[in-house]
């Protein structure tokens, strides 16, 4: 073979090989994911089932280092009694961590109020979590990009560049961030990031006896999530504000604030 | 009634009180530092732009004053920073605004703007005082016997110089030119400051009382006015020392006087230009007075005439809760009451002063009124918080959003503007300075 | 009296505090490419939701897990869950009332059990709440229903059938 032949050759070689090879580097399964967006947690809430009894509270606590004393939490219960006057009594004693064993709803500074029975008309449970929204408002003020979201659709905090200013506590309309009474910064629910990454179920799913929490991937149209969705008939929480919420609610009624 | 247990107070518990509904994360977390924080910033920008109406537009009659400004506008500026230090959770993560600014967030131009104001003031004080530098040099390195604290001082002084020495009359027709370049570069600088700040709040949808586009302008007028009124009454009430300072040679009250001898002005002289400089600038109080109060009412009035979802919880808020903080102090004392005070005829210096401490006392109420206003109903609409600031610290948190905290931060421009009088003496009369 | 000539130009000290400024500047980015770290930049989600450090994905994925499932319980404690299975409480996870596994059986090597009535009470003090499953729930008022005793002493947990016992 001639040298120029075997030099015109070699660099054809080499410069195909390198496309093919530069290529390869490009198609990284995990980016081919994102790209595609297979995957977008979202969870799904049944307050028909929901009995307040309060262990996901507790277990989402225990699984995610939040002190049980502390009055702040990632998750929390809601009970809502409805008068037949039109009255609606709402309370969530230390969220709902002990539960509901008591009539008397805790309202804060003004005491606590007994409705009794004869004056109910209806009353129902509502636990609330992170919506991990479409668009959320809490990472879009968050001044140093300590907050914010995966490609999978989880909003989270990262705990070693927050610098506790509070702005994405002040921006959330849901009310679901706190500040970690230990580590000083941010928190909230997480969806049990760390569980569900390897195929697990976030801790107040699985310790909710009714199957009134459930987290799905929303772009699995064989998830029984999506399939609930889909053709069930779902709300969100305030949705006026624009952040487009992914956490679907059966069941929720006017009331629910 | 919901037993506290006591060893875990999360931030912000020890100040709340919820009262019927409230969210189990909710608590009042900008507190006390974050009403400094845009007081402070406020007074910055206010006292900047009184400088400028001299520097920028020529008004003469603002000379004296508008040095004093300055002057004490850069004795403010690291002032500005220390309610952030106290508020954050992470002050040592405080550079990372800095670091990496994520701009969708108002609070990340904090960071830039701050620097490039910092740096603009700075500047301008530097031209503004470059012939006193260069004359103190020559005159500290012609003693032949210096106190050590002369020594330090003519160190300074060099290193403040940055070598440039000239004195020429065209090197100083060129400082004249720089110093109204800054001052009119600074004036949209010190608008974007104080604006910033209220965007931060202005652009929050998820709460009800703060979101609205007419907050950034709420914020610069009244940020103008209290500028304008400390400037008034810090400048009346240091007059006041100098001249019985001067009167019974107590110097160690005046210390531009320590370091650079006597202050040269008589009792009377003092007495002329502290009349004059305050009533002139009453006037200029009582322009952006009227604007301020302009836009806030404005304000209330759309909201209670649209009555939007908010509007139940929030006409508790206003017209129940803090009926007494928002009509009778912010409005009554804070607003009308000096507004009568400056407009009536016949005005003294006192007056004038007095008028401008109520206006100080009124804009520290609009903003109490805006941020702890603004968390003290809860996101559900169904229940409110009460905050109670500590006035006895009983550990580092309470000191720092408390009553010791907040003291700290009103009292600190002082002590920086003493030593800075030093360097750059504000009370300069007109032969001695540019 | 302070006019000056138009057409002459400033002098060269009037850039000297620009040079302090932009000294400043360029010391405030070296410092921020050797603090800031590599993978810190504007990820999938773009700018405004998605500016962070790529790294803290995976830390939050290594965040320690502290329950495991009931399926890993009857792994050993086959014949206790299969004991409940057949039960009223056969839908409520071990760890409600067992606690989190953790590293059991090595870390703790055993589990408590949390036999206080507190615990029982979160399902079946009655309330009146037509809307949900709870009414669903058989319940008592915890007042009147033999206090100051625990509600296993006769309600086995995992068969807590009184009829069946």
């Amino acid at each position: 073979m001639k040298r120029r032949d075997f030099l015109r050759q070699t660099a054809v070689f080499v410069a195909g090989a390198s496309v093919s090879l530069s290529a390869l580097e490009f198609i990284d399964p995990r980016e081919l994911l994102a790209a595609n967006s297979d995957l977008r947690w979202a969870f799904l809430v049944s307050t028909h089932k929901c009995v307040g009894c309060g262990f996901c509270v507790k277990a989402c606590k225990i699984e995610n280092d939040i002190p049980l004393e502390a009055n702040v939490t990632r998750t929390w219960v809601e009970r809502y009694v409805i008068k037949k006057d039109g009255d609606v009594v709402i309370d969530s004693p230390k969220g709902a961590l002990h539960g509901f064993k008591s009539e008397l709803a805790d309202q804060g500074a003004s005491g606590t109020v007994r409705i009794p029975e004869r004056d109910v008309a209806q009353a129902f449970f509502v636990p609330k979590l992170c919506n991990h929204c479409e668009v959320p408002a809490c990472v879009q003020v968050c001044p140093v990009g300590a907050t914010y979201q995966t490609a999978d659709g989880t909003v989270l905090v990262d705990r070693k560049w927050c610098i506790g200013c509070g702005y994405c506590i002040m921006g959330c309309p849901y009310g679901v961030r706190f500040f970690h009474p230990i580590a000083h910064v941010a928190d909230k629910c997480t969806f049990c990031y760390h569980r569900i990454s390897k195929g697990g179920d976030t801790a107040c799913a699985q310790a909710c006896p009714f199957g009134a929490r459930m987290i799905g991937n929303l772009r699995d149209p064989d998830d029984p999530l999506t399939r609930t969705v889909m053709t069930d008939r779902v709300g969100v929480l305030r949705d006026e504000y624009g952040t487009k919420p992914q956490v679907f609610y059966l069941g929720l009624s006017k009331e629910v604030r | 009634m919901v037993e506290q247990v006591s060893q875990f107070i999360v931030h912000g518990e020890a100040w709340t009180v919820k009262d019927l509904f409230v969210l189990p994360n909710e608590y009042v977390y900008w507190s006390i530092q974050i009403v400094m924080y845009p007081y402070m910033t406020g007074l910055v920008a206010g006292a900047f732009v009184l400088s400028s109406l001299y520097h920028v537009f020529g008004v003469q009659k603002l000379k004296e004053i508008a040095r004093y400004a300055l002057v004490f506008s850069f004795a403010l500026l690291p002032v500005a920073m220390m309610p952030l230090l106290l508020h954050l959770l992470q002050p040592l993560r405080g550079f990372h605004v800095l670091m990496t600014p994520h701009f969708t967030s108002a609070i990340s131009a904090f960071g830039i703007v701050f620097m490039t104001y910092a740096c603009i003031v700075g500047a301008e004080i530097w031209f503004v005082y470059r012939k006193f530098i260069v004359d103190s040099i020559h005159r500290l390195s012609a003693k032949r016997q210096r106190t050590a604290f002369e020594t330090l001082l003519l160190a300074i002084y060099r290193v403040l110089s940055l070598g440039a020495m000239d004195t020429s009359p065209e090197a100083l027709a060129s400082d004249h030119k720089a110093v109204k370049f800054l001052a009119g570069l600074g004036i949209p600088v010190a608008c974007f400051l104080h604006g910033y700040a209220g965007f931060i709040f202005g652009s929050v949808k998820a709460n009800a009382l703060w979101m609205t586009p007419l907050m950034p302008v709420i914020f610069i007028c009244s940020a103008i006015v209290s500028g304008i009124a400390l400037c008034i009454i810090s400048y009346y009430i240091f007059m006041e020392i100098r001249k019985w300072a001067a009167r019974w040679g107590k110097n160690w009250l005046l210390p531009d006087a320590l370091a650079h001898g006597n202050a040269s002005l008589q009792v009377e002289q003092l007495r002329s230009i502290q009349e004059h400089e305050v009533k002139m600038t009453s006037k200029y109080l009582l322009i952006f007075m009227t604007l301020a109060i302009t836009l806030e009412l404005l304000d209330m009035i759309f909201r209670g005439y649209t009555a939007v979802k908010s509007w139940d919880a929030l006409r508790m808020v206003i017209y129940e809760h803090d009926f007494a903080k928002i009509f009778i102090y912010q409005y009554g004392i804070g607003n009308l009451l000096p507004f009568l005070m400056l407009l009536a005829p016949g005005l003294t210096t006192r007056r004038a002063a007095l008028a401008s401490i109520l206006v100080l006392f009124g804009v520290f109420m609009m903003r109490w009124n805006v941020v702890i206003g603004g968390q003290a109903f809860s996101l559900t609409f169904a229940g409110f918080m009460h905050y109670h600031l500590p006035i006895i610290p009983h550990d580092w948190e309470t000191f720092k959003e408390g009553l010791a905290g907040a003291s700290l931060v009103m009292v600190t421009p002082f002590i920086i503007f003493y030593f800075l009088n030093m360097i750059f003496p504000a009370f300069m009369s007109d032969e001695e300075a540019h | 009296m302070k006019l000056f000539d138009k057409g002459r130009t400033v002098k060269n000290h009037v850039w000297r505090p620009l040079f302090v400024v932009i000294g400043l500047v360029v010391i405030i980015l070296l410092f921020r490419a050797v603090y800031v770290p590599d993978d810190f930049g504007a990820h999938e989600r773009g700018y405004t939701f998605g500016y962070h450090r790529l790294s803290n994905e995976q830390a939050w994925r290594d965040f320690p897990a502290k329950y495991a499932d009931s399926q890993y319980c009857s792994g050993c404690h086959a014949d206790k869950s299969n004991q409940i299975e057949a039960a009223h409480h056969a839908m409520i996870p071990c760890e409600n009332c067992h606690g989190a596994a953790f590293d059991h059986p090595e870390e703790p090597a055993r589990l408590t059990i949390d036999r206080s009535r507190d615990l029982c009470l979160r399902c079946h003090a009655a309330l009146y709440m037509p809307g949900s499953g709870r009414s669903a729930i058989p319940g008592i008022g915890p007042a009147g229903h033999n206090p100051g005793f625990e509600c296993s002493d006769c309600h086995d947990p995992h068969n807590p059938s009184l009829e069946e016992m």
